[in-house]
């Protein structure tokens, strides 16, 4: 099965993608793909999903907008933790990222 | 829609275009840079004193036809892609026209391409002569393609 | 608590310049960045820099940023990441969020280098996934290396909309038009015909009136307008894209100064509220200073010079020296740049902050 990846594997300036080891984060309960260096929310839009959560009141989607950690559009919950700039934050393996409606509910204590 | 529109006339005038004696001759430079940017490599690079920005560095850079050997430094260096060099006596019926190119994939040498002018329209058929690969010159490469001598003020760019 | 001589706050390329030129005079320097790696947005810069021989000209952008970090590395600069920096307190104390644990640090003299923001612009759909800041596709495209989409409309054609829309073609995207609202291009001519010559249509007194799509963009509703601005909406056109870019302006991110007290005044054509400071770079408030766009907008490479004449000017406080005649070749290399059509108006923004500044910091 040929899979939707849009990571720019060969660049004219940059040269081609550096060797990098593979590992695995689950994005609802689905298995994705993601190289170690890699930003959540870039691992997603490669394999082409855009969509990282909804707003609280009018339940509209949201994706990246400022890609630097700035605008907190593309938050999600990232292993239980809502509202996690997941442009800014690296994967890890066995990542489990969720889908956000409105501020998302802790479902870990981390204090 | 209104378009922005880029041919010979946007640089008529506006540049020290080659005289077409000069052209004649055999490889120039030809500088498409009409705005005061402050910028320089060009005249840096150039071991003939052939290219003249001086002071201030936003002076439009002059060409010294005489001094001019087209020998294409000065082609990697703008920042602008501006600098072409154009050979019009590449043979009986072609011009040759050298310029820089960051894309990918490389086009290969006798590969046959569309050549486009400056807005990007297919003008005629041409080939590629030679590809100088992108490592040379910081990950610019530069390709030199042949097309009919009649539109060698036109072409500036092709695609496979 | 942790005393320094110098903080710096924000690693781009104006607080790695200073941090040099201050380490090289002997301070004690640190820098706190908020990112995991330092070096700002010239990482995202692929294209060749204007300028000449001493500026790096016709260097990338991100070779520039290399150079500077190997620098700082070999100088023994500090530098905290991860690492916000979210208030300045009396005395200098920096309140910082050091990963994820908050901690406070005394500084004797502060740099603020927080560079910019993009501008946003509303239009129906505008918060729709595939519709995203210019700079924003730039730092996915060069530095994540995922093409957010493949079918491109630019908003803007200022110099970050044609480079960007450059980098999206060498990415591999299509670049279907950019609009802009001017009946003349905002950027360099060399930039737009860049593209033009590979067959990208730019579309002056042209605007967007909607992104289309449910959830996520699908398509845009470009129109012309008349010499009012007013759209017409009879010629109003449907496109097929994917991805929508804003490149409209920057703002400079210039909280910390606000809240340090600092005395602002608007310059439009520095992008708006900038710090109050003297030719020295200092604000209103002693021993903070500020460099790079967060100062005024304007270029990677005037980010750089500013940089350095603070970071020798805040050096001369710390050690009580003068080293006037290296600020002067700064200030001489800073007017290089802020010639021409494109630099005289915001040289002249600047002069009128520096004139600013000594009318205010008497009363």
């Amino acid at each position: 099965m040929k899979k939707k990846d849009l990571r720019i594997y060969k660049h004219p300036i940059l040269g081609d993608m550096p060797e990098k080891k593979k590992i695995y984060i689950y994005f609802n309960e689905k298995k994705l793909t993601a190289y170690e260096g890699e930003m959540i929310a870039a691992v997603l839009y490669a394999n082409g999903i855009r969509k990282l959560r909804k707003t609280e009141r009018f339940k509209k989607p949201r994706g990246i907008f400022c890609a630097i950690g700035r605008c907190t559009d593309c938050v999600m919950t990232v292993d239980g933790i809502p509202n996690v700039r997941t442009c800014i934050t690296p994967v890890k393996n066995g990542m489990k990222i969720e889908f956000q409606v409105g501020l998302g509910k802790w479902k870990k204590k981390i204090w | 829609m209104k378009e922005l529109k880029l041919d010979e006339k946007t640089y008529f005038n506006k540049i020290s275009f080659p005289s077409f004696e000069r052209i004649k001759k055999g490889p120039v430079a030809i500088i498409e840079c009409i705005e005061d940017i402050p910028c320089n490599p060009c005249e840096t690079i150039c071991k003939f004193g052939a290219i003249k920005v001086g002071f201030p560095i936003t002076n439009l850079p002059i060409l010294d036809e005489e001094k001019c050997t087209g020998c294409g430094r000065c082609v990697p260096v703008c920042p602008g892609l501006a600098i072409f060099v154009l050979d019009y006596n590449f043979n009986e019926k072609d011009c040759l026209l050298t310029i820089p190119y960051e894309f990918l994939p490389l086009p290969e040498e006798d590969e046959k391409v569309k050549c486009l002018d400056r807005d990007g329209k297919f003008v005629c058929d041409g080939k590629i002569i030679k590809v100088i690969p992108p490592e040379r010159n910081a990950m610019t490469a530069i390709i030199s393609f042949a097309f009919p001598k009649k539109y060698y003020n036109k072409i500036r760019s092709f695609k496979r | 608590m942790e005393e320094k001589d110098l903080v710096i706050i924000g690693g781009g390329p104006a607080g790695l310049c200073s941090a040099i030129s201050a380490r090289k005079k002997g301070i004690d320097v640190l820098i706190i960045d908020e990112n995991l790696r330092p070096g700002g947005q010239l990482f995202k810069q692929i294209h060749r820099f204007f300028g000449s021989k001493e500026h790096m000209a016709g260097v990338r952008g991100f070779i520039i940023g290399e150079k500077l970090l190997k620098e700082v590395k070999e100088l023994g600069v500090e530098v905290w990441l991860n690492s916000i920096a979210y208030g300045i307190f009396k005395d200098k104390i920096i309140g910082v969020i050091k990963d994820g644990k908050n901690t406070h640090i005394k500084a004797k003299s502060i740099i603020i280098s927080t560079g910019a923001t993009e501008n946003p612009l509303s239009f129906p759909n505008w918060t729709l996934p595939g519709v995203m800041g210019a700079g924003a596709c730039q730092t996915m495209i060069n530095i994540h290396r995922v093409l957010p989409g493949k079918k491109v409309l630019m908003i803007g054609s200022g110099n970050v909309g044609l480079i960007v829309s450059y980098q999206l073609l060498q990415a591999g995207a299509e670049v279907v038009g950019i609009v802009e609202i001017m009946p003349k291009i905002g950027g360099y001519l060399v930039h737009a015909a860049k593209i033009k010559r590979f067959g990208v249509p730019i579309y002056l007194s042209t605007t967007i009136l909607e992104g289309v799509g449910k959830d996520e963009i699908k398509g845009a509703v470009i129109c012309p307008v008349d010499e009012n601005f007013k759209p017409i909406i009879k010629r109003k056109k449907y496109i097929d894209v994917d991805l929508i870019c804003i490149a409209v302006g920057l703002t400079p991110l210039n909280e910390l100064l606000y809240q340090a007290g600092c005395l602002f005044t608007y310059k439009g054509y520095l992008g708006g509220l900038v710090a109050l400071h003297n030719e020295n770079m200092e604000t209103t408030v002693e021993n903070i200073f500020v460099a790079g766009d967060c100062s005024g907008i304007e270029e990677a490479s005037t980010a750089m010079e500013e940089g350095k004449l603070a970071g020798i000017a805040a050096s001369e406080k710390i050690r009580n020296k003068k080293w006037e005649e290296e600020k002067e070749e700064i200030r001489k290399h800073l007017n290089d740049f802020r010639i021409g059509t494109f630099g005289e108006k915001r040289k002249l923004s600047k002069e009128e902050i520096i004139k600013e500044y000594y009318e205010r910091i008497k009363t």
